[in-house]
């Protein structure tokens, strides 16, 4: 099976909700070892998760917006 | 003879963080405040009973998470949540990929995004990006991202399909994803250029 950009995209998001399919996942796989623009969203949709997190100051680090968690 | 385990200055001491964490669920002073105030003298009557094997903001965060659902029950009983057409399918995103399936144009590379944790404006960009989000898709993005609810749950308490779902929570990424490229990677707010 091979994916285009756009449903390897939607499967980077369900990726972040659920557990993909083996299916799913070597297809996945295999479309992100070829495609640089994929590989940036997933990095992309993963840091986004941890900027909201950050930006709801649900971290014990002051009064402020919380800064860089190492 | 058992005395609280966090006293009441500190638990007020909270309060402000408490209130931008309500603030960024429900966008709304008003409620926010009453959430609040019910976690605040939640914690106040169950002082005592606090286990001290978290730090007092994660214990009062819990409080809080709990309160703001609450509160989208009460909301979600009282009006259906009704999804547009338009919110709901996928179509106007098409224009963000050619016929074949790859992207017009495609994602760039991120100069340094931990960096961008570090700086309040970033914070703000991300904040008026999710602004600009439909009210359900915004509802949806906050629940799953925020209050780290999952899918099974947002589905049961806004009577949606898992399907609109993962839709509404796919949209709201990508459109998160450009905005923060446009309003912010591309705009040499990036910290390489200071």
């Amino acid at each position: 099976m091979r994916l285009s950009c756009k449903e390897a995209s939607r499967l980077l998001s369900l990726a972040l909700d659920r557990k993909l399919t083996l299916g799913q996942r070597t297809a996945l796989r295999l479309h992100l070892a070829l495609c640089d623009a994929c590989t940036r969203v997933k990095t992309q949709f993963e840091f986004l998760r941890r900027a909201v997190s950050s930006y709801s100051g649900e971290s014990d680090s002051g009064e402020e917006r919380p800064g860089h968690k190492s | 003879m058992p005395s609280p385990a966090v006293e009441l200055r500190e638990l007020e001491s909270h309060r402000t963080a408490l209130l931008r964490f309500a603030m960024t669920q429900l966008r709304d002073p008003t409620q926010a405040e009453d959430c609040v105030q019910e976690t605040l003298s939640a914690a106040i009557q169950n002082a005592a009973r606090f286990a001290g094997d978290s730090s007092v903001r994660t214990w009062l965060i819990g409080i809080l998470k709990h309160k703001i659902l609450d509160h989208f029950r009460k909301a979600s009983r009282e009006r259906t949540i009704s999804l547009s057409d338009e919110e709901s399918s996928l179509d106007d995103f098409d224009v963000l990929f050619r016929e074949d399936g790859h992207y017009v144009e495609p994602p760039a590379a991120w100069a340094d995004p931990e960096q961008a944790l570090t700086q309040r404006e970033f914070f703000e960009v991300l904040e008026m990006c999710m602004d600009r989000l439909p009210t359900n898709t915004a509802l949806v993005f906050r629940m799953r991202e925020i209050m780290g609810i999952e899918i099974e749950e947002i589905c049961k308490e806004l009577a949606i399909t898992a399907n609109n779902c993962w839709v509404l929570l796919y949209r709201a990424r990508m459109s998160l994803r450009q905005c923060l490229e446009q309003r912010w990677f591309a705009t040499g707010h990036s910290p390489r250029t200071r």
